[in-house]
């Protein structure tokens, strides 16, 4: 199988990566970049363990190409965290309000609720719940999954107001 | 005095963070940051990849296979068989069950998905590359999907292997495809109360086959190191001495020489207790490559070849006066153990403790009888987020209870309060013999009923179904009122053991000198928090602050034995060896204290994190100071140091109990339900961290939601697995899952050290009966009694179609 050289900035970083055209992204991003916070729950784009950010948007990397992220911009689990690595509130919250037990689904989770209050700062429940229904959790109902989430959009809007 | 020592008891104790603290969980930190270290993680040098080639049938005779075209890949370097494995006589292994599995399938397969061959490669693609290019033929049989015809006469006979042995692990076998007969209880005395009931109410109970379904699928790293002759394997085990054990056993490499660890595991709920033949196959490929081998299966690997729960058909009958005293109760079990009996239960218990199914009655006489068979479908039969078949008894029970409520036309929570086992009559004996420890089950209904103003309820339902006759409203409602007693923290040594292995588990302590310490224990964490709980246990035992005690878990190199993690077992279990180690280093820090108070040990008393001499509160020795002298002084009599292990053999299990209440809206023309309110009390006796257990009731009621309302591994009649997917096979997402209100009571466990009982798993057992009892009790008035599981919307509106609701 032919390999080919793609470029994209992960976390913030250039990377170059020789890569078959067919491997998909979330082994690109665990076996060629090491970044394993991402995790593979399916292989069928069902569960969302392996959403990272690309270009903005959530998606699941088991359903991306190498060949498709040639100039893109990926965000992952390891790459939320404030200036000199200080938990992003979203990592704060889940572990005060117990939004995680196993911890498998908890890196896809957080960076689909970093990009969910991106898109929606201030989500009722209902939108929360919605938000996330790309990502399945079994261990904790998501009860306070979404406590989590919600708690830290009212932080984040809160040091918000305090910049202004 | 510093001002520490000035610091009241109360203050002391609440800087321990120790029982009953909603301490934040320690594990969080890296698995928030992406920083947890599960079997996929793990990369090793020269690493390479094991994958799978498996059965498109169900049942079909392997003619042939042909490797060339798959070893032309490049970056394939081998391909396994049965026919590689047999010189090692590794293509059958023991299950936990006492039957044995084809590890690759030996000239026969038996079910879809089954191992075939094993195709190891430089990377997973070129293995993915390679299982294609595997030709095997086949030459299809006839396949056996239903298991009420698995002993007929003209049945396929399935284990050739087997085919004549006429005495099984469990007993006699009267056909080839016959695994056992298994019963308890008096079966004259139930057949009595029967015949001379003024009421008898009768029903087929089917719990579907379902799937535990972690996040996470199984998977491995086996690494042979052929210098020193250790063979290490990282997987996902739930109880890994007991693999290490077996797998010693299997290879006849000495057990020293075999490491098993489990990192971080992504969710057990048991599907991770079996030894599945991927485990062996990289064990096999990494000795003989010489190099590491990851092995992690698919998704759908996952939920149509390891491991399945339940299948089982029951019969119940159960006898009443007319005015609801239950007098007796029978039950015939139908149990589909798919193609190889590789449950994982206690090995004297082949239907595990599926006698619980008196459940929370006091029920005079009972008597169960349990068939097992095979047919083609995958092996498993696991305690999915529950112990041993309990879930199974308990959703018979509660079922049957509702039937008969509806033939006395009596209300379902009234029938119950007059056959909940009184408070008094603790620790009880039931007809099928197990003792239960302690209960106050008249208190915990009262209190749920009382919570969701259970009579209001009813009156609203009324309303509703009168409106609903009017033709103002489309939609039923339906109450699910659920009473369950679990069995878990098995379990004593005396009756409890697989394979053999007795079923205790265990601690080690150490403390360090300046007052930190590590415990190690027989278990493994899947989600639930161990190194968090166990630490408060411990905080609590000795008086060092949960903060500053490390537990770990899982490498059997350095972990005490033990039997890990699965039927709620690690707190009554392993959290009472917790306690009982704790209590070791106390006694000897006790006389540490003695000695360095210049007192006899009579003479001091325990105070939080300090002994102290009694009536002088000023004369103290802090355990931390306790733990320096233990290092760093010479003291007649007593070794230095300050450690102990403790291996605990309970004397009994614990029955954890609880009352739920569902309420639920149909839509009799979509058959769409929504759960709109859904109320859990649980008695897990005493309390370790309540944001755990609360987290772990949100979790074990969302599994009993989506077993109830929609999981299912089908089989069409020629074999062909449905439900192989998350396409098919249901798992809520965070739309479908209704809030969860929880509460409690606590009764605790007269012979547990903390008097701590176990909750992971009570709520599925108890949260399928109330969703199953609501979805029919929406019916109930139109006269139906019992509809099968799953309650999905197209099930829920065949029966608003059979009552004649569509008009």
């Amino acid at each position: 199988m032919t390999h080919m050289h793609v470029n994209l900035k992960v976390n913030g970083r250039e990377v170059e990566v020789r890569a078959e055209p067919r491997t998909l992204l979330i082994h690109l991003l665990r076996e060629h970049l090491d970044l394993t916070g991402p995790h593979i729950g399916c292989d069928t784009g069902h569960c969302g363990a392996c959403t990272v950010d690309l270009d903005g948007r959530s998606v699941k990397s088991c359903m991306v190409f190498a060949a498709q992220v040639q100039g893109a911009e990926v965000t992952t689990i390891e790459g939320i965290a404030g200036d000199g690595g200080a938990p992003h509130p979203l990592q704060e919250a889940f572990r005060e309000h117990h939004g995680l037990q196993c911890g498998y689904c908890t890196p896809g989770m957080i960076v689909r609720a970093w990009r969910l209050l991106e898109e929606n700062p201030d989500p009722d429940e209902e939108a929360i719940r919605y938000g996330i229904s790309g990502n399945l959790c079994r261990c904790t109902g998501y009860q306070n999954i979404v406590k989590a989430i919600r708690a830290a959009a009212d932080e984040m809007n809160a040091a918000r107001e305090t910049e202004q | 005095m510093s001002e520490q020592a000035a610091a009241t008891t109360e203050e002391r104790i609440e800087k321990l963070q120790g029982l009953g603290c909603a301490r934040k969980r320690v594990e969080d930190a890296r698995f928030t940051q992406g920083k947890g270290n599960y079997v996929d993680d793990i990369k090793l040098p020269g690493m390479v990849f094991g994958d799978f080639v498996r059965s498109p049938y169900g049942h079909a005779r392997i003619e042939g296979i042909d490797k060339d075209a798959a070893l032309a890949v490049p970056g394939v370097l081998a391909v396994l068989t049965a026919e590689d494995l047999k010189p090692l006589n590794l293509h059958y292994m023991p299950t936990l069950a006492g039957d044995v599995q084809a590890v690759l399938a030996d000239e026969k397969v038996l079910f879809q998905g089954q191992e075939v061959a094993f195709v190891i490669a430089e990377d997973r693609y070129a293995a993915a590359d390679g299982v294609e290019l595997v030709e095997v033929e086949y030459e299809a049989l006839p396949a056996l999907t239903d298991a009420n015809r698995s002993m007929d006469e003209d049945a396929p006979v399935l284990r050739e292997d087997i085919a004549d042995k006429t005495e099984g692990a469990h007993g006699a076998r009267r056909h080839p495809n016959h695994i056992f007969t298994w019963e308890a209880g008096d079966r004259a005395a139930a057949e009595q109360a029967l015949a001379s009931a003024e009421v008898v109410a009768e029903e087929l109970v089917v719990y579907q086959r379902v799937h535990p379904c972690p996040l996470e699928t199984c998977g491995c790293v086996a690494s042979m190191d052929k210098v020193n002759g250790k063979l290490t394997i990282w997987g996902t085990f739930q109880a890994p001495h007991a693999v290490r054990t077996v797998a010693s056993l299997i290879t006849n490499i000495p057990e020293h020489n075999i490491r098993i660890v489990s990192p971080d595991i992504g969710g057990g709920f048991g599907n991770k207790v079996g030894v599945y033949p991927g485990y062996i196959c990289a064990a096999v490929a990494s000795i003989v490559l010489g190099r590491p081998v990851k092995w992690i299966e698919d998704r759908m690997e996952n939920l149509s070849a390891t491991a399945f729960a339940r299948d089982y058909h029951m019969s119940g009958k159960i006898a009443a006066t007319r005015d609801g005293r239950i007098t007796g109760l029978r039950c015939h079990v139908l149990a589909d153990h798919g193609a190889f009996d590789a449950c994982a239960d206690p090995s004297k218990f082949p239907a595990g403790f599926f006698n619980i199914c008196t459940g929370s009655y006091d029920i005079p006489s009972a008597h169960v009888e349990v068939d097992g068979v095979y047919t083609n479908k995958a092996p498993g039969g696991v305690a999915y987020r529950c112990s041993f078949r309990v879930t199974e008894a308990s959703y018979f029970i509660e079922r049957m209870v509702d039937v008969l409520a509806r033939k006395l036309d009596m209300d379902p929570a009234e029938l119950r309060r007059r056959n909940l086992i009184a408070k008094d009559r603790f620790p009880y004996t039931s007809a099928l013999g197990w003792e239960y420890d302690s209960g106050d089950y008249h208190a915990a209904l009262d209190k749920a009923l009382a919570a969701v103003d259970y009579p209001a309820l009813r009156a609203g339902q009324k309303a509703g179904r009168e409106a609903f006759e009017r033709g103002e409203t489309r939609t039923l409602t339906g109450i699910g009122v659920a009473f369950f007693t679990e069995i878990v923290g098995a379990g004593p040594v005396k009756n409890c053991d697989i394979l053999g292995l007795g079923m205790f588990d265990s601690c080690e302590i150490r403390i360090h000198p300046t007052g930190s310490a590590i415990a190690r224990l027989g278990t493994i964490s899947q989600g639930q928090g161990h190194a968090t709980t166990f630490a408060q246990i411990l905080a609590s035992e000795i008086g060092i602050p949960a903060d500053r005690i490390t537990v770990e878990e899982g490498d059997t190199d350095t972990a005490p034995y033990g039997l890990g993690t699965y039927g709620s077992r690690s707190t009554p279990v392993a959290g009472a060896a917790t306690a009982m180690a704790g209590r070791k280093i106390r006694a000897k820090a006790q006389m540490i204290a003695a000695y360095l108070l210049e007192v006899h040990e009579d003479d001091l008393e325990w105070d939080a994190d300090r002994f102290q001499v009694k009536g002088n509160p000023e004369r103290v020795k802090t355990m931390a100071e306790i733990a320096f002298a233990a290092y760093n002084q010479a003291i007649p009599g007593i070794e230095p140091g300050l450690e102990a292990v403790s291996y605990y053999d309970p004397p009994n299990m614990t029955y954890p109990f609880g009352a739920y209440v569902c309420v639920v809206d149909v839509d009799v023309d979509t058959g769409v339900t929504d759960v709109r309110r859904f109320y859990a009390l649980d008695d897990c006796g005493t309390r370790i961290n309540p944001m755990i257990i609360e987290g772990q009731v949100h979790g074990g009621l969302t599994e009993a939601l989506a077993i109830a309302m929609g999981q299912e591994i089908a089989y069409d009649e020629t074999g062909n697995v449905y439900g192989g997917s998350l396409l098919d096979f249901f798992l809520p997402t965070a739309v479908e899952t209704p809030t969860w209100e929880t509460d409690f009571t606590t009764t605790p466990s007269p012979h547990h050290p903390i008097g701590a009982k176990g909750v992971g798993e009570s709520p599925n057992v108890g949260g399928v009966s109330a969703f199953s009892n609501a979805v029919n009790d929406a019916f109930a008035h139109l006269g139906l009694t019992h509809a099968q599981m799953p309650h999905d919307h197209w099930r829920v509106w065949e029966t608003a179609e059979r009552l004649g609701l569509h008009g």
